[in-house]
This record gives structure tokens, C-alpha cells and sequence, in this order.
């Protein structure tokens, strides 16, 4: 074991411009996949949050238990319909970049969505009745609340990103893993580990966590700035 | 409310982009299924950048087991495939989805085991091996994932005269992984496993296995090469898989393969027909 990290360690100082071409690749389908998230998610949660409808509670469950959505499914779902012999197979999307870009997309949109609902609730809490004392429609008091919540929704942003950038199950599965094309982090962790060289695996284990770090600080500091700029 | 618009759209934008570009600018490619042990060890990573220069055709490796990347290939997410496992593969060119199959190279299978040896097999044959490793009911690790490996392991116990449904127990482990998650869970658990040379060679995480049964002509380790037959799938790309195929058993793309080797062993051996 104390071996194996000491490799590990001296393993860091030699990965070369493969690691970093993957740590990119990672970062970017992860990061695209959470914009995605975002775009559909937090517009969907608010809605949810500040609309009265029949059957809203089932709702709500519905959306709660799709966080737990298995990776490897939802892999296997858009493997299926991205194969050539599947209803979207004319693209050629299997095996690509955008393909992994998807699937993140599917496991990241029910977490921000519910998590935003949770926080876009709690604004309502504060806020709701003044609001619907304006006579504002649905859509008009879920912006107001989203731009007053902005702050905790970054958190539900950097779940997401957690959630998309350390999953294998989905991005293995319809990216293939092809060296230099969709050979992501948490894919190329595998692949070492499977070769049993769990040095290396762990040294790029090390370079994952770095890239999470890194993005959890860019998020801390653009928050700070942004609240000092607009209060 | 501008700000969240501004954000939205911004992210929208950076999404489609980030999704569309790389597709845009790519150069001709060709999806290679094939198996674990050609990807993890090393092979692939050896002898694509040598065709890649000579033709400008990029290779997608996809490394899935043999019935799984025939599968792949049947649903036509691949234009070629290269795997071995000769009666899958004979198979697949009887039902049409390739209209032939060319030898491309060998390697051979190995029995592993752990120093100790608990079962007696070293320098047994491999009929006397698989029935000394069930007679023991010495702990045996099974790829079980319907790959090249696992068909021959069943093979295997069949011409040993053993009934692997009926003595299988608690010693028989079925993992239903890759070779190298195979070779670990053996390793950890000092089990017997049959193996590719290739995989065993560049692996790593060997602990205390060792090969104990080798050179038997059964265990020998055919790899063929087939293009997706384009009838039954447009998509498959004819004259670049063509391309990757005829360069394989060309002399020059045979001898790539043949100088591939880790600590001075080769790992494949090439076995084109000439001509």
C-alpha cells in the first residue's frame, strides 16, 4: 500500500500531454453537460416550485428519485437510441464526444431541477404571498425567485458537475472509451486499473480530484466577485 | 431577470458549441470494435499511429469482449471488427453481416496460477490441468463476460471431460469483467485463471501468479479481421475499413505487429496468408 502511493506520487511528476488532453476532454463534456443541466433544470424546478397543479406531489417524488438515476442505465438507454439500428442512429452520434455530452446531460438535469424546486420552495416561503399580491403569473414569480436564489443555485450547479465529471457507468458505455477521442478521466482511471497498474490509476485519480477542486474555486471566487459587484 | 437570461443563453450557446465542434473538423475515422486484450495490452496504442501516418485514416478503438464487439458490429456501430473467437466470428459471416474473415495474427492462451500450486497442474497438459484444477475444486477465476477468453476457458472444460454445470461451486468465481479486473480478483485471490500472453504480459498487479500450464497446440490463440458487410449497414465506411484491413495483413502492417513487444517477448505473432 505505502508502496503503491509513493508511486503514485512520483507517478504525478511524469503524465504527460495524453493526461492532459483527457483532463480537458473530461472537463469539457462535464461542463457542457451541467450548461445543459442548467438551461433545462433550474427553469423546470422553479416552475415546479411555485405552480399549484394536480398531482404536484407525484411530481416532486418523480423528480427526487430520478436523481438517483443509474449512470450505466442511462448509458444504456442512449446506447440504444444512438446505435445505428436505433431511432436517432442516422446522426452517428455513438461513440462521440456529444454522445457523452448527452448522457451527462440526462444524469445532471433532474439533480439541478430538484434541487432548485428545494430551493426556489424556501425562497417562496419568504417571498411568495408578496409576489402573488402583485398579481404576477407563474413564469413571471419563478424568474423573480431564481434571480433572488442565484447564490444557492450554485450549489446546485457544482452537484451537478460532481455528479457528471465522476461517472463512468454512462460515458463508458456510449463513448467507447476510444484513446484520444472519448478516453475521459474516470474511463482512463478504469482502464489502468484494469491493466493493474493502480499506481498510475490512482495518480490520475489524484489529477480528477484536482480538476473538481479547481472548479469549485473558480465557482467560490466568481460568487464572491459577482455578489461584491451586484450586492 | 437579465442576468439569468444573459447566463442562459450564454450557456445554451457554449453548449451547442462545445457539443457540435469537434465533429466538424475531424479527419477520415474508421470504429474498430474489438477486445480488451488487443486494447490493454498495448498493441493498438503500437501499431495505429504507424497506419495512421501511412494513410491518414484515424482508428476508433472501441475495446468491448468478442461477443460483445460482434454485437456492436451487428447493430453497425462499427465498420470493422477484429476478435478471436473463430466460431463466433464464422458465425457472423454465416448470418451475412461481413462477407469474409482473414487471419490477422496469434497469440496463445496460458493457464496462471498461484506459486503454491495447490492443485499440482504445473507442466501438466491442459486436459489433465482443468481436471486436477475441478478435482481440487481449487478456487477458478471465469471471465464469464461471453469474450474470446471465456469461450475458450469453456472449451476448455469441455474436451477435459468435465461438467462444468454440475461441479461448479463456491471454487468456480465468475466475474464477468475484462482480463485485467479477471487477472486482479485472481491475483487477490491466488485462483487459477486462463489468460491471453499478451494481457499477461503487460499486467501488472500479479502478486504472487504465476504461468503454470503453456505451449499446449490447443491453446492457441487466433485473432481474425472482418469488414462489416455494407449491405446490411450503409454507414460502414468500405474503402477506409477496407484500407485498415489490407494494411493489417500486409507485410508491412504484419510487421508492426510482430515488433511489438514488452521486455523483449512479443506478444502477437503474424499469421496472414500471403498473397
Amino acid at each position: 500500500m505505502s508502496q503503491t502511493l509513493q508511486e503514485t506520487f512520483s507517478r504525478l511528476w511524469t503524465l504527460d500531454r495524453d493526461v492532459l488532453a483527457i483532463a480537458w476532454l473530461s472537463l469539457r463534456v462535464s461542463l457542457t453537460a451541467v450548461g445543459i443541466g442548467l438551461a433545462l433544470g433550474v427553469p423546470l424546478g422553479a416552475l415546479i416550485a411555485v405552480a399549484r397543479f394536480p398531482g404536484r406531489g407525484a411530481v416532486v417524488g418523480l423528480l427526487n428519485t430520478f436523481m438517483g438515476l443509474p449512470p450505466v442505465i442511462v448509458g444504456l438507454i442512449l446506447y440504444l437510441a444512438l446505435s445505428r439500428s436505433g431511432p436517432f442512429g442516422t446522426f452517428g452520434l455513438l461513440f462521440t464526444p456529444a454522445a457523452m455530452v448527452a448522457a451527462q446531460a440526462v444524469l445532471a438535469t433532474p439533480l439541478v431541477a430538484a434541487l432548485t424546486r428545494q430551493v426556489i420552495a424556501d425562497a417562496e416561503a419568504h417571498l411568495g404571498e408578496q409576489l402573488r399580491s402583485l398579481c404576477l403569473s407563474a413564469p413571471q414569480r419563478a424568474g423573480v425567485l431564481i434571480y433572488d436564489a442565484r447564490f444557492s443555485l450554485v450549489t446546485a450547479a457544482l452537484a451537478a458537475f460532481g455528479r457528471a465529471i465522476s461517472e463512468i457507468g454512462a460515458v463508458l458505455v456510449v463513448g467507447g472509451n476510444i484513446d484520444g477521442h472519448t478516453r475521459t478521466m474516470t474511463t482512463a482511471i478504469s482502464l489502468e486499473t484494469q491493466k493493474g497498474d493502480l499506481s498510475l490509476a490512482l495518480a490520475l485519480g489524484l489529477v480528477l480530484m484536482s480538476l473538481v477542486l479547481a472548479v469549485n474555486a473558480a465557482a467560490a471566487l466568481l460568487r464572491g466577485h459577482v455578489a461584491k459587484a451586484y450586492g | 431577470m437579465d442576468f439569468l437570461r444573459r447566463s442562459v443563453l450564454t450557456l445554451s450557446l457554449l453548449a451547442a458549441l462545445g457539443a457540435v465542434s469537434p465533429a466538424s473538423a475531424e479527419p477520415a475515422s474508421i470504429v474498430v470494435a474489438s477486445t480488451t486484450s488487443t486494447e490493454q495490452s498495448g498493441l493498438f496504442k503500437h501499431i495505429l499511429p504507424l497506419f495512421k501516418q501511412k494513410s491518414g485514416i484515424e482508428v476508433k478503438v472501441v475495446a468491448l469482449g468478442t461477443g460483445q464487439a460482434l454485437d456492436a458490429a451487428r447493430r453497425g456501430d462499427a465498420d470493422v471488427v477484429l476478435v478471436h473467437d473463430r466460431p463466433a466470428e464464422d458465425k457472423f459471416v454465416a448470418e451475412g453481416f461481413a462477407k469474409a474473415r482473414q487471419d490477422v495474427m496469434y497469440n496463445d492462451f496460458v493457464l496462471i496460477g498461484p506459486k503454491a500450486d495447490p492443485a499440482g497442474i504445473r507442466g501438466k497438459g491442459v486436459d489433465d490441468a482443468f481436471k486436477a484444477i475441478a478435482a481440487a475444486k481449487a478456487p477458478f477465476v471465469s471471465r464469464g463476460d461471453r469474450s474470446g477468453t471465456h469461450s475458450a476457458e469453456l472449451r476448455s472444460w469441455k474436451e477435459a471431460g468435465i461438467d462444468l454445470p454440475a461441479v461448479r461451486g463456491d471454487w468456480y468465481r465468475d466475474v464477468g469483467q475484462g482480463m485485467g479486473p479477471a487477472l486482479n480478483t485472481a491475483s487477490s485471490l491466488g485462483a487459477y485463471i486462463l489468460a491471453d500472453r499478451g494481457t499477461w504480459l503487460s499486467f501488472k498487479n500479479r502478486g504472487d501468479l504465476t504461468i503454470l500450464v503453456e505451449g499446449d497446440k490447443r491453446l492457441f490463440n487466433p485473432y481474425g479481421v472482418m469488414l462489416v458487410n455494407p449491405e446490411k449497414h450503409p454507414t460502414v465506411k468500405v474503402k477506409e475499413g477496407q484500407a485498415f484491413i489490407d494494411w493489417l495483413v500486409s507485410p508491412e502492417g504484419q510487421r508492426a505487429i510482430a515488433d511489438y513487444k514488452i521486455n523483449g517477448e512479443p506478444l502477437f505473432f503474424p499469421s496472414a496468408k500471403k498473397g
